[in-house]
Parts: C-alpha cells; sequence; structure tokens
C-alpha cells in the first residue's frame, strides 16, 4: 500500500490531515483485483471508491457472437466459486424462450448440484472471511470439504471447476448411483463432523466477534434500496430467497428454511451463510431421496443433442446431432430477465433473442456489483481493516463483478 | 401463447397487472406487452424517472435490481436502456425500457435508487448513453484512458489496441492490435431456412433464364 500526503500543514506543528491510501489491485483480503481509493482520517475510513474492472474480458460481447450452446461455459468463467449456479440462470432464460419442459430426474439433478455448489461457494467463502480477520485453521479445515464437493462435480461432469453440465433442456450425461450415494454417505458421516468442528472455533471466538459485531450495519431501508440480495438481505432480517418466492426447478417441492439476521452486521451475514449450509445439506439429502429415474434431457430432438449409441444407429439422431453442434438451435424472439439465488444473491440473466441461432443480446446481473457499490456506504467511519471483513462477509468474486 | 411448460422462476401471476400499471403511468406510456411471462413498458425517454418513482412509490416495485443496455443499430434511437424492477412485497417482476441514441440524454435514476449510479455507469461506459444528472459518470469496466463503447455492434470483437509488456520500455505498452489470420466467423445457418443471402454459385438462380436465339430455326 501507498501512502501520499493530500495536504501537510507546513506552518504550525507536524498535523497530517486526512490521507488517500490505495489498497490494492493485488492485496490477498481483496478476493480478487480489487483496487479501492480509500481516505483515511487517522485509521477510520472516511471515503471509498472501489474502482472495479480490472478483470473485464467482456464476457456479453463475446457470448453474442456464438451459439447458444457454446455460450454456456462463460458462465462457468463468471462466479468461479459456484459455476453451477451461474448455468443454472442461464440455461432457465433460455429454456423460458423456447417453453421446454425439462423432466423431473433433470430438474432433480440441477437442483442437488446447485445446492451442492452453495455449500463448495460457502466453504470458501466462510473460510475466506475467517481468516481475512486473522484465523488460519478454519480455512484449512473447510478447505476439505470444498475438495470433496469438487471431487463430485468432477465424478458427475469431468471437470472440477468449470462443469459446462447444466445444459438448456437438462443436463450433460447422467451421474452413476453410486454418486448419489456417496454424496448421501459424505453429508451423514464427513461433512458435518469437520464443519461442525472447525466452526466451533469460529462462532463464539472472541477475537471473530469482535471483529464483526456491529461491523457494516445496513438497515432494512437501505438493503432494498441499494439492490442487496442474498445472504447480505437476509441478513438484514427479510426472509427473501428466490428459491421460496420465485420457485425454479424442483424447489417448489423441497422442503427447507431461510436463515435470517437480526442485527445486519459482518457475523450476521457469516452466521446466515452458516445455516444455509445446513439447510442446503436439507435438500441435498431430500433430492436424493426423491430422485426418479428417467431422461435427463428434454426429448425434443431439437434442443438437446442424441444419445452417442442412438447416433450411431439412427439417421434422425445423427443429421440432429450434426445440426445441434454446427449451426445449434434457433430461439424464438423476444426478452427475458430470469433470476437464480446463487450463493451470493441475485443472479440474473437479461436474454434477447432475434430469432437466431447466436442470443442478440445477454446482459448478466451479478451480485457483487450492487453490494460493492455500498462499499462506501458500509464502510465509512470503520477503522481500516474493518474494511477487509466487510469484504469478506459481502462474498465478492471478481470474474463475476468485472465480467 | 401455449400455456408455459418450463421450470424457470415462478412469480406472482400477471393476471391484470399490465392493466392497472399501464392505467397508472398511462401519460407516459408508449407501449405495454406480455411475451414469454414478462411484462415490459416502454416509456418515454424524458420521463422514465417519473414512471419508476410512480411504481416504486405507488405500486410496491421497492427494487430496482439491473439496468441493462441494448444496442440496435437499425432504429432511428438505437440504444435501449431496460430497468428491471422487483417488489418483495407482491412477488413480481417488470420491465421498464426507454430508448435514446449517441447524443440525448437519459434522466438519471440515482435520485430514486442509490445502486443506479453504477449500473448507469456501466451503460454509458459499455454504450455511450449520457445519463443526464448521475453525479460520478465515469467509465467503470473498461481500462484506464480507454477510448470508444465497446458493447456497441459497430464495435469490433477484437478491438483496436492490445497491450504487451515490454523488454525495452520495462513497461507495458498500447499498440494497434494485429491478428496473425482473420477472426474466425462461421456462418452456420442453414440456406433452406435462415439465410437470406445469395449462395456462392448461386448468383443466377432469381435471373430469368435467357432466350436462346437459335431456338428459332
Amino acid at each position: 500500500m501507498s501512502l501520499q500526503i493530500e495536504e501537510s500543514l507546513t506552518t504550525q506543528g507536524d498535523v497530517i490531515q486526512n490521507y488517500t491510501i490505495n489498497f490494492g489491485p493485488q492485496h490477498p483480503a481483496a478476493h480478487g483485483v480489487l483496487r479501492m481509493i480509500m481516505e483515511l482520517d487517522g485509521e477510520v475510513i472516511e471515503r471509498v471508491d472501489p474502482h472495479v474492472g480490472l478483470l473485464h474480458r467482456g464476457t456479453e460481447k463475446l457470448i453474442e457472437s456464438k451459439t447458444y450452446l457454446q455460450a454456456l461455459p462463460y458462465f462457468d468463467r463468471l462466479d468461479y466459486c459456484s459455476p453451477l449456479c451461474q448455468e443454472h440462470s442461464y440455461v432457465l432464460a433460455i429454456e423460458k424462450l423456447l417453453n421446454i419442459e425439462v423432466p423431473d430426474r433433470a430438474q432433480y439433478l440441477r437442483v442437488l448440484f446447485a445446492e451442492l455448489t452453495r455449500i463448495c461457494n460457502h466453504m470458501l467463502n466462510i473460510g475466506a472471511h475467517v481468516m481475512d480477520v486473522g484465523a488460519m485453521t478454519p480455512n484449512l479445515w473447510v478447505f476439505e470439504l470444498r475438495e470433496d464437493c469438487l471431487n463430485f462435480f468432477e465424478r458427475a461432469s469431468g471437470a472440477r471447476m468449470h462443469s459446462a453440465w447444466f445444459r438448456p433442456g437438462g443436463v450433460h450425461q447422467d451421474v452413476p448411483e453410486k454418486l448419489l450415494v456417496d454424496i448421501g454417505d459424505w453429508l451423514d458421516n464427513r461433512f458435518f463432523q469437520l464443519f461442525d468442528d472447525a466452526m466451533s472455533l469460529v462462532v463464539d471466538n472472541r477475537i471473530f466477534k469482535q471483529r464483526n459485531v456491529d461491523i457494516a450495519v445496513v438497515g432494512r431501508d437501505d438493503a432494498i434500496a441499494w439492490g442487496f440480495s442474498g445472504p447480505m438481505i437476509r441478513a438484514a432480517g427479510i426472509p427473501w430467497d428466490l428459491r421460496k418466492s420465485q420457485p425454479y426447478d424442483v424447489y417448489d417441492r423441497m422442503e427447507f428454511d431461510i436463515p435470517v439476521g437480526t442485527n445486519s452486521d459482518c457475523y450476521d451475514r457469516f452466521m446466515v451463510r452458516l445455516g444455509e449450509v445446513r439447510e442446503s445439506a436439507k435438500i441435498i439429502k431430500q433430492c436424493i431421496r426423491d430422485m426418479p429415474q428417467g431422461p435427463i434431457a428434454s426429448t425434443d430432438g431439437k434442443v438437446s443433442p442424441p444419445k452417442r449409441g442412438e447416433m450411431k444407429q439412427s439417421m434422425e439422431s445423427l443429421i440432429h446431432h450434426f445440426k445441434l453442434y454446427t449451426e445449434g438451435f434457433h430461439v424464438p424472439e423476444g426478452e427475458v430477465y430470469v433470476a437464480t439465488e446463487s450463493p451470493k444473491g441475485e443472479f440474473g440473466v437479461y436474454l434477447v433473442s432475434d430469432g437466431s441461432n447466436k442470443p442478440y443480446r445477454c446482459k448478466i446481473r451479478p451480485t457483487a456489483f450492487s453490494h460493492l457499490q455500498a462499499m462506501d456506504m458500509m464502510s465509512k467511519g470503520h477503522m481500516l481493516p474493518d474494511a477487509t471483513a466487510i469484504l469478506g462477509a459481502i462474498d465478492v468474486v471478481f470474474g463475476e463483478c468485472d465480467r | 401463447m401455449s400455456a408455459a411448460v418450463h421450470s424457470a422462476p415462478k412469480c406472482a401471476s400477471n393476471d391484470g397487472v399490465i392493466e392497472t400499471l399501464s392505467e397508472a403511468i398511462s401519460a407516459w406510456l408508449n407501449h405495454a406487452e406480455e411475451k414469454h411471462g414478462e411484462i415490459i413498458f416502454t416509456v418515454k425517454r424524458e420521463a422514465i424517472a417519473d414512471v419508476l418513482r410512480t411504481l416504486r412509490d405507488d405500486h410496491e416495485y421497492q427494487q430496482m435490481m439491473e439496468i441493462a443496455g441494448a444496442d440496435y443499430p437499425d432504429r432511428a434511437e438505437r440504444f435501449e436502456v431496460v430497468y428491471m424492477l422487483l417488489s418483495l412485497t407482491k412477488n413480481h417482476r417488470v420491465m421498464v425500457k426507454c430508448s435514446t441514441d449517441e447524443q440525448t440524454p437519459v434522466p438519471t435514476i440515482t435520485t430514486l435508487w442509490p445502486n443506479a449510479g453504477w449500473l448507469e455507469r456501466e451503460v454509458f461506459d459499455m454504450y455511450g448513453v449520457v445519463f443526464d444528472g448521475n453525479p460520478d459518470l465515469r467509465r467503470i469496466l473498461t481500462d484506464y484512458g480507454f477510448e470508444g463503447h465497446p458493447f456497441r455492434k459497430d464495435f469490433p470483437m477484437t478491438g483496436y489496441t492490445e497491450l504487451r509488456y515490454s523488454e525495452e520500455e520495462k513497461r507495458v505498452v498500447y499498440e494497434p492490435v494485429e491478428l496473425p489470420q482473420d477472426m474466425r466467423t462461421f456462418d452456420f445457418l442453414s440456406p433452406w431456412e435462415g439465410a437470406d443471402y445469395v449462395l456462392p454459385g448461386d448468383e443466377k438462380a432469381d435471373e430469368k433464364p435467357k432466350e436462346k436465339k437459335g431456338d428459332d430455326k
């Protein structure tokens, strides 16, 4: 960090007035490439001006030149901590324009893996947040669990992080029964032992509480006005969860609670995430219990590709396969805005189709954009070290924020 | 339109919403439609703040989740600015949009929602749409000193400048883009369905066949 004295009183004494420091762009507590120009009075933050966009890759522009299916993997690379949840919004947007039915098994699989992604994401965030305020051990422990999640993704899709497994019309491939059994076993016999152990070091820890309680309190009205979503709005005591209020896929068949906070500070945000992990585990178990047999992708040959075996036998399947992987499918003209509950909040996709095989415009609504914008409002009057706690509680990932 | 069979998010019913809201904002309304289950109001540009204030204060659309820009170069007013509103109490979403061109500013809505600040900056950065009254209309996502508006349809996907670290100058230098090979733009549109251009070798297909002179003999 560089210090720069804006104004020094050379006449009398050695009083230093407000000074500006440069936080980032490469700072371990910035969770990526974030540059913040901070105006400090002593150690108290007066003003923060976050500079985002250092990871801007022009994803939305690139998507405009790809077919609908080719654009899908870009979504993994937005929020690279919760790839499948980003895909979820995108495939649902396409399905809404096409108005196609997704088989039950595919919907269950998507919900199951979206929740596994939520656990995976929260493991990273909880660990990072704890480490930002000084504790090392819990992060290493929950990373073990994150590793397990990534192994499950690998067994389902072949890729640990960038799965590209949700497809318009369903999912790419079916999962082996053994995988579902193993996920259930993992939840029953491993996950909670390790997770509870790690969290027991943190939740009642005096230092952790001193660093988080009453930091960055955002009132209900402010949380609504600033466009908060996800754990940030729930910590403010508003039980708003898109999985509950605007259910997609089979979330309406799931039984789960929405953890809410009371105080709307960094500690509440942390505790809301902790509660969400438990609820996610509940949903995963229900998915495994109720998972029906059947097709895993839409039976409409114009949208989802045929099975490999069929392709070798039937001429029609071969033609469908060829057409889907060259031209791709055409999507009816129109525009939709589809938002799902990603682990970080409302992740939306505004998709405009002109009737061709490529999106005309695909605007991605990142969750971090609204939250980070409130950074100035939230950190005013707090100390410099609190900025890292606030950032950790926002749960920013710059792949998504900068797109 | 046929009944919805997709599994996208289901919010409260759209029944009657379009009529009620159209009446409330009728003075500024150009067009209202419901398509693919989305309610979209196209309103007069000058009145965008009034419309959104009415929807927020009288019709419980408390949150403004997103502002999206879009570019339609064929239209007289080529840019569209789309506002996504969400009602937490009614559990409902609507879209409100207005159009503008390169010069005409759109009134800011930072006075209504503080989070509009960055979202308007983004639309300005990407499309060059000016927002009148936004106190901090800087670029946001592109590089310091960037020129042009990259999401316009006439902006090439490769951009105009590239940068690299120069060993001689010991710093990052900006240079015009040099492509070792052309951008690969494949055209997969099927000649039976989508394509509306003349296929190579088919140039004479629509011409009338010339009468041969030798036929009279």
